[in-house]
């Protein structure tokens, strides 16, 4: 049982990352970076894993059974730090006590291991504060940062870091590793991979919560639905209900979860109005969770708006494929969206690739406005929808 | 709040706050700032007709220390009357409540407490009490309609011994209505420097050309077609301090409740259900649809993402992008 066994299809990131921390001497700074869902920041818990196993020979560290290898994977070797964050960016101060932290000499294992879940969620200036720290770390730190792609962090930061590309695993993959670990129906695995697109995370989600797959089989059904001006009006405010209603199931309970053992540790009356000072504990937490739930909207319209792409990309392809004319092949086409094969067809015959790639770019030019600026996102979404007519 | 204080009218012409009624403990209660420095200052005049040599402290409830109100109100040594202001109750400090409630229960002679809260619920307890005395309460809430608003600025000058016509005070309200202590600034100003009777004339001189436009006033023109006064409207908008975000906010509205019926049969009632939205706003989304075409509402909600985008920092003249997303709606409309 090796700490690499879940890294599904990532067989060439995985030898190099073996190779490393089975030398005397690794890298001291890394850039993994993917496409999301690819598993980044699981590839950096099982590297850093790998570097502060007990075991003494070289060639066996990674073992998955020691006690360092157990806690690093859990999250609470005191050797590892991790940090990512739920709200929008990582802040000025957490970076900086990232800085102190990294000065520390590991307690009891070989290396420290810093590892930056969210390197593409930090400001310029927050960056900076990292770069004299990544360059010159004291000997026995090794940073570790995830991103989507190298672009998403500043090019200072990239030249300081040996970058690794994790690809994103096929489909096959991505089922076999729901069937293994979480030990999910073979059938049913693969089809929330292949609606996935091959995000780990979302796979699982689908193949787990029945909601969520209700969820996204009303977004990718919303193009059948557009007729005119008033229902594409209408389902734009559906579509935001929808990711609303996903990112309030996720959070709601852990909320509640939150406020109950911070009112316990607080030693909160269990009735009546709670005494001043303890209501501004329970205020800032609450401000806290808002702050998240944001972020988490914002997640789940992207992942909506993935999710319409899907059905556009997949209309693409039988369309250009129907050019080809090879008929014989289009039974034999992967689709995200394979249950809709025959109103995907039908769409696919009604329109014309032109105006299939005009739609997913107004779908994408949305995706980019919602993520990167404060815009209203029902109208935004107004503008998508009536722009898919 | 006594029974008298309740029955009295609170809108403009209502005496309450222009003639307060002295009482040891006068809680001037409600948001409108305005109206609560008036009925201070009615409050004042009186006691300085009573006896000139009042003596005036003012306090801050929300930065208040324990104590300090007993110390203000323990008689002098010649024993003058004594006006205490305590402003900011909306937000006061714990001890504040602690020792105003126990002032209440025995105020010190000669002694008025004018406790100023801007509404809420913060110190209840002292609200409660109040109440149960019978202290003076004086409402400020600030005036919504145009014909208490007009109202007001009647009773104003006819307390002046001055005459102003029914058009001027329409006029007076459409231009300067939006807040009170400016509406209040004009009545003054045009009280001191006109004689005999106030006219229209008079009020487009001292007051014309400003025009009080909302973010839903230029909305409607522009949904209506009607350019030359949407643009006129959103440039007295944003010059009299309208920010574009909540503009391209209004707009969107609009056009999202004329997208939503457009095209849609049923009864008004039926499509308010449906919808999400009041029968009335379905009506008038109607009357404004009978000017609109499926594509024009579709480039008008994609112009406005786009203006959304650009005033929140897409583009570098946030005001450039509303008045063109103005310009393509109310030219769209018309088609």
């Amino acid at each position: 049982m090796s700490v690499w066994v879940d890294l599904q299809g990532q067989d060439s990131v995985v030898a190099q990352l073996r190779r490393a921390a089975q030398s005397t001497s690794p890298t001291h700074a890394w850039l993994l970076t993917g496409p999301p869902g690819s598993g980044r920041s699981n590839a950096a818990l099982a590297f850093a894993a790998a570097l502060v196993c007990e075991r003494p020979e070289l060639a066996a560290r990674g073992c998955g059974v020691c006690k360092a290898c157990h806690t690093t994977l859990a999250g609470t070797n005191a050797d590892v730090t991790y940090i990512a964050t739920e709200k929008t960016t990582i802040t000025i101060d957490e970076s900086r006590a990232l800085v102190r932290k990294a000065h520390d000499s590991p307690s009891s294992s070989r290396w420290r291991v810093m590892i930056v879940g969210d390197a593409d969620r930090m400001a310029e200036r927050t960056t900076n504060v990292l770069l004299k720290a990544i360059e010159e770390p004291p000997p026995r730190t090794i940073w570790i940062l995830c991103a989507p792609s190298p672009a998403d962090v500043l090019v200072t930061i990239r030249s300081r870091c040996r970058t690794l590309t994790l690809r994103l695993p096929p489909v096959a993959d991505v089922a076999a590793l729901l069937v293994r670990r979480d030990g999910i129906e073979p059938e049913l695995a693969l089809t929330a991979a292949r609606a996935a697109q091959s995000h780990i995370g979302i796979a699982r989600r689908l193949a787990t919560d029945p909601g969520a797959r209700e969820r996204r089989d009303a977004t990718v059904n919303l193009p059948l639905k557009l007729r005119d001006i008033s229902t594409a009006v209408q389902s734009a405010a559906s579509l935001l209900e929808l990711a609303q209603a996903e990112a309030s199931s996720s959070n709601e309970e852990r909320d509640a979860v939150e406020k109950v053992s911070l009112l316990r540790s607080l030693g909160a009356p269990e009735t009546g109005t709670l005494p001043p000072p303890m209501r501004a504990q329970v205020r800032a937490l609450e401000e806290d969770q808002k702050r998240r739930a944001k972020r988490s909207v914002t997640d789940q319209l992207d992942r909506a708006l993935t999710d319409l792409l899907s059905f556009y990309r997949d209309v693409l392809v039988l369309q250009l494929d129907a050019r080809g004319g090879n008929s014989a092949q289009h039974a034999a086409l992967e689709l995200v969206n394979d249950p809709l094969r025959a109103q995907l067809q039908d769409f696919a015959a009604r329109s014309r690739p032109e105006t299939t790639l005009i739609r997913m770019d107004a779908i994408n030019s949305v995706r980019r406005r919602l993520t990167t600026t404060n815009v209203a996102p029902l109208l935004a979404l107004e503008a998508m929808a009536v722009s898919l007519l | 709040m006594t029974p008298a204080a309740r029955t009295a009218p609170r809108g403009p012409g209502g005496a309450d706050w222009r003639d307060v009624p002295l009482a040891p403990v006068v809680l001037l209660f409600g948001p409108e700032d305005f109206i609560a420095s008036r009925a201070t200052d009615d409050v004042r005049r009186k006691l300085r007709a009573h006896n000139p040599e009042l003596e005036t402290t003012s306090l801050d409830a929300a930065h208040y220390t324990a104590g300090r109100l007993g110390m203000v109100a323990s008689p002098s040594l010649f024993s003058e009357p004594k006006l205490i202001e305590v402003s900011a109750l909306a937000s006061m400090s714990d001890d504040f409540l602690q020792d105003a409630l126990a002032y209440i229960k025995d105020p010190a002679p000669d002694v008025t407490l004018l406790l100023v809260h801007a509404g809420g619920t913060r110190g209840k307890k002292l609200l409660d009490a109040l109440k149960a005395l019978g202290a003076p309460r004086i409402e400020c809430l600030p005036f919504k309609k145009d014909n208490e608003k007009m109202q007001f600025v009647s009773t104003e000058f006819s307390l002046a011994r001055r005459r102003i016509d029914a058009e001027a005070v329409r006029a007076l309200v459409a231009a300067v209505g939006a807040s009170l202590s400016e509406l209040a600034a004009a009545c003054s100003q045009l009280i001191a420097d006109t004689s005999g009777m106030v006219s229209t004339d008079m009020v487009d001189k001292y007051y014309g050309g400003r025009v009080e436009a909302t973010a839903f006033r230029v909305a409607d023109a522009a949904l209506a077609g009607n350019a030359p006064v949407a643009l006129s409207t959103l440039r007295h908008a944003l010059a009299t301090g309208v920010d574009p975000v909540p503009l391209v906010g209004a707009l969107a509205m609009k056009v999202r409740q004329v997208a939503k019926v457009h095209g849609v049969r049923g009864s008004s009632a039926q499509l308010a259900r449906d919808l999400g939205m009041s029968p009335w706003q379905v009506d008038s989304a109607r009357r404004d649809a009978a000017h609109w075409s499926p594509p024009g509402l579709a480039t008008a909600i994609k112009v406005l993402a786009e203006a959304d985008a650009q005033v929140k920092g897409e583009a570098k003249d946030p005001v450039y992008a509303v008045e063109h997303a103005v310009m393509v709606i109310a030219t769209e409309a018309r088609r």
